[in-house]
């Protein structure tokens, strides 16, 4: 019997190596210590995502530097990325190793799937508001902004099930960055409100060429009149503004009806005469404007240095760039009365850890990303807007914003009108539901575009026959669960299968051993 | 005669033999490059360098450089399963579908599929030192390629190489540096998915100085222009006068 009980021990011993701290290292829900322990010395990671800037990594290592000298007990290891789903995919798999980062930044979509591990991520509820260590609380080393000092509209973002799963660290909108040379060349002046009827009657006309092939619009070969670099972004907007159904908040997956069709159809009939690409397909919107081959490139404010006749940045050589004048507008509309943009943009999170401490340590640190001299600098590298009105309504925000324009660097103006567009429509953003599974949903909706622009590039049938089969591909490619509740990732399934054999390990252990104790006690 | 008829079916036979004899419905370079951007593509290829393998929602992809005698073929996201991309070693044969794309001046094979066939081929490095900044260039993109005695140049930002192409990166990340040859400077990189933190270029990289004769290895990627990924760097071989 001691040969099976042991064997049953070597079994169990192997599971929970392959399965990590879950299941049997269950994390127990994280309470605030009453005082942070200042004797001992905190190492905590933070995963960070710039936008391949270089001044925004400065600002992340002196926001570390500053903390530091405020905890000397903390210390706080940068790790940069690039890419927001790269910090998912790492995150995922460190779960699953028990080896998530401290402080994460991220988006509240995958924070949920994060969730399917429980008390992984911590919830903030009790820390938002705790006196002494709580948003602007009595025992906080630093400016932090109070709750109410933080947009109340982003705040709710990051609200997931009811609790408050994350901070908001920066938000951003898509723009419309529009050659406004070009497009007046074409005989067209600029309306006060883009329509998606404009952007498309505009851009065939700018897709026009000569016998040689040449575009009439610009004397090149090469045109892409409109070109957009989140298709997740363009479809889950267009439904948005068509009042179609997209997803709920319990979860159910709605996207697949016919309102998405048409806006596919209507994508597909201008990808046929060369009127519209993506960033998928043909790289960079920002490189095509820069160029001179675009008329409207729509990407992130977030994107704003980038885009330009002057922009700070490029990843063109200087001999490509054309002189233009551009134009920042808000993303397209369907109806110009009743606008709806999408509103995104980092946010911070916490992982949970067994010592507490380590975990307010954390917690201050997230909390310090919030304070002005953070908020404003990190702000002012692209088009972000600071996510608290401490920050915001400082003059010297309000100065940042008066100056667009005095130099293509600090003040250049694409950047800060492209930051302006959320400032001026903030009752006008939107976001979705956020639920495990969303994040799945989102790839869906840009995947539903680009697999009708690769479809009709490659001479495939599209139209209404076929779409039915395009959300079929869409639904087996992204496990897409259509009864409720959205998909569950491929590593969200190990994650819980490990647990479930885990506990399935555990209680055959113990029955062996009650039945074998039972025997010996006979 | 005799001896002419002999010379030229001796020279009919070497270039039969010389030519790789591809499968039915397997495509020759000339017709690839030929081949318009969308158009479905078959090749015999074989692997010579693969960047990491990763998860693209829930599918196993993996980057390929592939090359066989004519040409250079990369394969963007191939789907594979992890026990795949192990047996996909340098030198595998493969016989690829897939469609030919255009990102940025990189042409490749997209949403592609493969097979294992028998074969192996591992390219040598071709020098191309002489076609830098020339339109011929771009003929050899994507093959295994050769820059002899070329000069480290400032990055930007007063050393040898910066993480990512402005700095903003950090120990792991891509590295870029600057070399010159006949008086024009071009940007070269270590594609941290191709050779990491730790692999022997990456750490040659990190230890060159400005002004240091290089001799390299590498892929003749393309983005927004000729922007190699480099996977070996020695002191420059200075090849003594006759």
């Amino acid at each position: 019997m001691r040969k099976y009980a042991c064997l049953l021990l070597a079994l169990l011993t192997l599971a929970m190596s392959l399965t990590g701290c879950h299941g049997v290292n269950e994390k127990k829900p994280f309470v605030v210590p009453e005082t942070f322990d200042e004797t001992k010395t905190y190492e905590i990671s933070f995963w960070a995502k710039n936008d391949t800037n270089k001044t925004q990594t400065e600002i992340y290592e002196k926001a570390i530097s500053d903390f530091e000298k405020l905890y000397p007990n903390v210390k706080v290891n940068l790790k940069l990325y690039n890419d927001y789903g790269k910090i998912y995919n790492d995150v995922i798999t460190n779960i699953t190793t028990d080896s998530t980062p401290n402080v994460c930044i991220t988006y509240p979509d995958h924070i949920a799937t994060y969730m399917a591990s429980d008390n992984c991520v911590v919830q903030l509820d009790q820390l938002l508001v705790n006196e002494k260590y709580g948003l602007g609380g009595s025992e906080v080393r630093f400016d932090a902004p109070k709750t109410s000092e933080i947009v109340p509209k982003f705040l709710s973002e990051c609200m997931i099930e009811g609790n408050y799963y994350a901070l908001p660290f920066m938000r951003s909108t898509e723009a419309v960055y529009v050659n406004k040379t070009l497009l007046e060349k074409l005989g067209y002046t600029l309306p006060e409100t883009l329509t998606w009827d404009f952007v498309w009657e505009v851009s065939e006309k700018a897709a026009i060429k000569d016998e040689n092939g040449i575009y009439l619009a610009n004397g090149q070969k090469a045109m892409i009149p409109f070109i957009y670099k989140s298709t997740d972004n363009m479809m889950i907007q267009l439904l948005k503004q068509m009042n179609a159904p997209y997803s709920s908040e319990d979860g159910s997956i709605l996207i697949f009806n016919d309102t998405t069709r048409d806006v596919l159809l209507e994508i597909a009939d201008h990808v046929r005469t060369d009127a519209f690409s993506t960033f998928t397909r043909s790289s960079y919107p920002a490189n095509h404007l820069n160029a001179g081959r675009c008329v409207f490139a729509v990407d992130s404010t977030a994107g704003a240095t980038w885009m330009g006749s002057h922009a700070p940045l490029s990843d063109i050589p200087p001999e490509d760039f054309v002189e233009f004048e551009t134009v920042v507008y808000p993303v397209p509309q369907v109806n110009p009365d009743e606008p709806y943009m999408i509103s995104q943009g980092p946010s911070v999170c916490v992982f949970n850890k067994d010592d507490p401490n380590e975990v307010l340590a954390s917690w201050l640190f997230t909390q310090f990303l919030l304070t002005n001299e953070v908020q404003l600098a990190y702000s002012a590298t692209e088009g972000y807007v600071p996510v608290t009105l401490k920050a915001q309504e400082t003059d010297e925000y309000r100065d940042y914003l008066s100056r667009a324009g005095e130099d293509d660097n600090y003040y250049y103006d694409i950047k800060i009108n492209a930051a302006k567009i959320l400032l001026d429509n903030l009752e006008h953003t939107f976001v979705t539901p956020v639920f495990n599974g969303s994040a799945s949903l989102r790839n869906t909706a840009g995947q539903l575009i680009e697999t009708v622009v690769k479809n009709v590039k490659r001479k495939k049938v599209v139209n209404e026959e076929t779409i039915p089969q395009i959300y079929d591909e869409m639904i087996a490619m992204y496990r897409l669960n259509m009864d409720k509740g959205g998909p569950l990732p491929k590593t969200a399934v190990l994650l819980l299968s490990g647990i479930a054999l885990v506990w399935v390990l555990i209680g055959l252990y113990a029955g062996i051993n009650f039945l074998y104790t039972k025997r010996k006690a006979k | 005669m005799k001896k002419i008829s002999a010379v030229i079916l001796a020279l009919v036979l070497a270039m039969v033999f010389a030519c790789p004899v591809f499968a039915e419905g397997v495509m020759t370079y000339a017709d690839y490059v030929a081949a318009e951007l969308d158009a479905e593509i078959t090749v015999e290829t074989y692997i010579q360098a693969k960047q990491g393998w990763w998860e693209n929602n829930g599918v196993g992809v993996a980057t390929f450089y592939t090359q066989n005698e004519e040409g250079a073929y990369f394969l963007y996201n191939m789907p594979c399963s992890q026990e795949e991309f192990e047996l996909l070693t340098v030198g595998t044969k493969i016989r690829v579908t897939g469609y030919k794309a255009e990102w940025a001046g990189e042409v490749e094979l997209v949403d592609a599929t493969y097979e294992i066939i028998e074969g192996e081929y591992i390219a040598e490095a071709l020098d191309v030192t002489a076609l830098l900044g020339t339109e011929e260039l771009i003929n050899y993109q994507n093959q295994f390629v050769a820059f002899k005695g070329m000069t480290v140049e400032d990055a930007g930002n007063g050393a040898a190489f910066m993480y990512n192409w402005d700095g903003s990166g950090q120990d792991g990340n891509d590295l870029y540096f600057n070399v010159s040859v006949n008086g024009a400077t071009y940007t070269f990189t270590v594609e941290s998915y191709l050779c990491g933190a730790g692999t022997e270029v990456y750490e040659a990289v990190k230890a060159l100085k400005i002004g240091d004769v290089i001799d390299m290895e590498g892929f003749l990627y393309w983005y927004e222009g000729v922007n190699p990924h480099i996977t070996a760097v020695a002191p420059a071989v200075i090849e003594a006068a006759e």
